[in-house]
């Protein structure tokens, strides 16, 4: 399985990397598939509910009305009916790259299973959906979708009489077969926007929207493609006749011409094992779930932090158990967890300068606790002398800082760059560990763990809780989003910071901290100002 | 504000894409039928005999039965295999036997094929059995067409409306 996904993540990261230079962090398609796909259907939707004003139903009201859409209203109901399907078009390519680009990014599995599952389930009702729209509009096509469909239908051995003998001859053909199809296209989408919303019910923060620019920029291209190629029926449907040669919609007609070459049962075999496949793709294998994150009550003051942050919805809050002066309790839900250590990052007990008591933070990850980061990264900078001392803490995701061979760099990984309580940088600087901190992870925009940036943004521009405290000087500081693949911008960033270190005054530098009594009480008092 | 380079980038990008959305939307063309042929499509749902026939029941067999169910004839619900045959010019094309559906075999025979045959014209035969017997056909219907380039003939069955319907 890794050979298939590196290949793929590198090809994704490559396009990203052009996507970001054009459209920035914030407008790159790739960073909000899954918010287009949902922009698409609304588009869909809306353009849907103008164009069924104007459509009949009936032999051959059904053709007759759209053919009225189409040339007759051309200059709106021609153009909604264009916008509606290419707009259905493009779901498909962002439904499906959606599910590329989370393969190869491995989120589908361990705790992430249930939106993959829930996602495969709903290639079958887009694609559903789409059938049945190409079907309504009763031309050559929309003939052809029928016959096949239906002839694929009967290979299962559930129908007691051929369901293809309704389209046998026109005299077998009944009008209220349009009643029905349209009920399937309207029943069929309302129940794929159930399944979407389902989707995202074990993630918080589901980003269901483009960025603004994005979304009228697609809209825009939409309008003009609709405008210069607008969709057209073929010739209207006579069963008398075979349909010779039609201009399929490949994006959602592509197994139509399978289902002829290759027989129904072979389609339904490839159908029904792609999708068991799909559906059994976490557990093939499975991930090698880490420990999930532990609440220890003794320092958990119950304030929500943690759930606010956790991206998948893995922290809850429960009526206190413990008897201490506090409304509530966190507690981790193991099986939604993946431990990436945000909710640690938001814990405001997570504070490297306690030292009175052991360094336990109200939640904290058992497999790499905060104490043992402290530790790290007191070992890590034992070795760093002159005034570009750099220790950079970055994530599993984005590009090893620490192997981009950085003099004087030392590097302590995380599970996600939100694991960092923000106190830890004001440690590093005030204990004089280092000169500068860099946090690096993945690119901005595109978190493995969904939000993790997002969170630390927030935290060092003092807009999120735990903030970075204000004495912590800006300029000591280095936010640097980078892939895997973005090698080079990293280590041109952090040798531009060490660079830009080495020109700060020392005097004038940072709020250097002395900690009294070597830390042992933990109090502390300003001695640079 | 964008710089000229993400102007043209964005544009470009939104212009592939559109073209790819255009393009594949209904090309490249496919050809699902010759059209210089027609197509027959033989298709029925029908059911045969029941395997033996009804037998009367005696007294003794009517009194043990409940009140309810004392029926005076005992059919089986099982129904003979149908045996269709197609000819084309004097050519078989299909010679097949139907079993009945459903688990008990109770169900109508069916059948739903399609032959693409040249435009022109064609004579066709088409025999049923529906009955025990096993020899021989009960229904027999034979007809000469010219089929059209990209013709669909139908080819029903309905003992009702006289057997063989073609349409």
């Amino acid at each position: 399985m890794e050979a298939l996904k590196h290949p793929m993540k590198l090809a994704f990261l490559w396009l990203e990397g052009w996507f970001d230079r054009f459209f920035g962090a914030k407008w790159n398609p790739f960073y909000c598939l899954g918010a287009l796909g949902y922009y698409y259907f609304w588009i869909v939707a809306v353009s849907g509910i103008y164009l069924f004003i104007f459509f009949d139903t009936g032999v051959p009201q059904a053709y007759v009305s759209t053919q009225y859409i189409t040339h007759e209203q051309w200059y709106l109901a021609g153009i909604m009916r264009s916008v509606h399907r290419y707009a259905s078009d493009a779901m498909v390519v962002m439904v499906l790259m959606h599910l590329c680009r989370e393969f190869a990014f491995d989120r589908y599995r361990g705790g992430r299973w249930f939106s993959w599952v829930t996602g495969v389930s709903t290639l079958w009702l887009v694609f559903s959906a789409g059938v049945t729209g190409y079907w309504l509009v009763w031309d050559k096509l929309a003939q052809y979708i029928a016959v096949t469909s239906t002839e694929w239908l009967d290979w299962l051995p559930i129908f007691g009489e051929p369901i293809a003998r309704n389209f046998l001859a026109p005299s077998h053909f009944d009008g209220r077969f349009f009643t029905l199809m349209v009920f399937m296209h309207i029943a069929i989408p309302l129940f794929l926007l159930f399944i979407m919303w389902f989707h995202l019910q074990r993630i918080n923060y589901a980003k269901v929207n483009p960025a603004r620019g994005l979304a009228m920029g697609t809209l825009a291209m939409l309008l003009v493609l609709s405008l210069v190629k607008p969709a057209v029926s073929h010739e209207m449907a006579n069963l008398a006749e075979v349909p010779g040669v039609l201009n399929l919609d490949w994006f959602y007609l592509w197994a139509y011409p399978m289902i002829e070459h290759l027989g129904p049962g072979f389609m339904w075999g490839f159908a029904g094992a792609g999708t068991v496949l799909l559906v059994l793709i976490p557990w093939l294998p499975p991930k090698r779930r880490r420990p999930a994150a532990v609440v220890d009550l003794e320092n958990c003051n119950g304030c929500t932090r943690c759930v606010t942050d956790c991206p998948f919805r893995a922290v809850n809050m429960r009526q206190r158990t413990d008897g201490a002066p506090f409304h509530a309790e966190a507690v981790v839900d193991p099986s939604l967890c993946v431990s990436c250590g945000i909710c640690v990052g938001a814990c405001p007990t997570a504070m490297p300068f306690r030292s009175a008591s052991d360094l336990v933070p109200g939640i904290d990850l058992p497999d790499m606790s905060v104490a043992s980061i402290r530790e790290k990264v007191h070992a890590a900078t034992a070795e760093l002398e002159g005034n570009d001392r750099v220790i950079a803490f970055g994530c599993d995701h984005g590009c090893d800082a620490g192997k981009l061979g950085i003099p004087n760099l030392a590097f302590v990984p995380l599970r996600c760059a939100a694991m960092l309580p923000p106190s830890f940088i004001d440690y590093v600087l005030s204990k004089n560990l280092s000169d500068g901190v860099v946090i690096t992870g993945c690119r901005e925009g595109e978190c493995h763990h969904r939000i993790g940036n997002v969170w630390v943004d927030g935290r060092m521009a003092r807009e999120r809780d735990p903030q970075l405290r204000r004495r912590v000087p800006e300029e000591r500081l280095l936010k640097a989003w980078a892939a895997p693949t973005d090698r080079r911008k990293l280590l041109s960033e952090i040798e531009t910071f060490q660079v830009q270190l080495r020109h700060l005054p020392i005097d004038k530098g940072p709020a250097r901290l002395t900690v009294i009594d070597g830390g042992r009480k933990g109090e502390i008092s300003e001695t640079a100002a | 504000m964008m710089n000229p380079m993400q102007i043209i980038g964005q544009t470009a990008v939104y212009a592939l894409f559109a073209l790819g959305i255009g393009y594949f939307s209904t090309l490249p063309p496919y050809t699902h039928f010759d059209p210089n042929q027609a197509l027959i499509k033989l298709s029925f749902a029908h059911g045969g005999e029941p395997v033996t026939a009804c037998r009367k029941r005696s007294r003794e067999e009517l009194a043990a039965l409940a009140p309810n169910m004392r029926k005076l004839t005992d059919c089986p619900r099982q129904r003979v295999p149908l045996h269709i045959e197609l000819s084309l010019d004097r050519t078989i094309i299909l010679t097949e036997i139907l079993p009945p559906t459903s688990w008990r075999g109770d169900g109508p025979s069916k059948i739903y094929r399609r032959f693409p045959v040249k435009a022109g014209p064609h004579f066709i035969t088409a025999k049923l059995r529906d009955s025990r017997r096993t020899e021989g056909f009960d229904h027999f219907s034979t007809r000469q067409f010219t089929l059209k380039p990209g013709q669909n003939l139908s080819i029903d069955f309905k003992p009702a409306q006289g057997g063989f319907i073609y349409e």
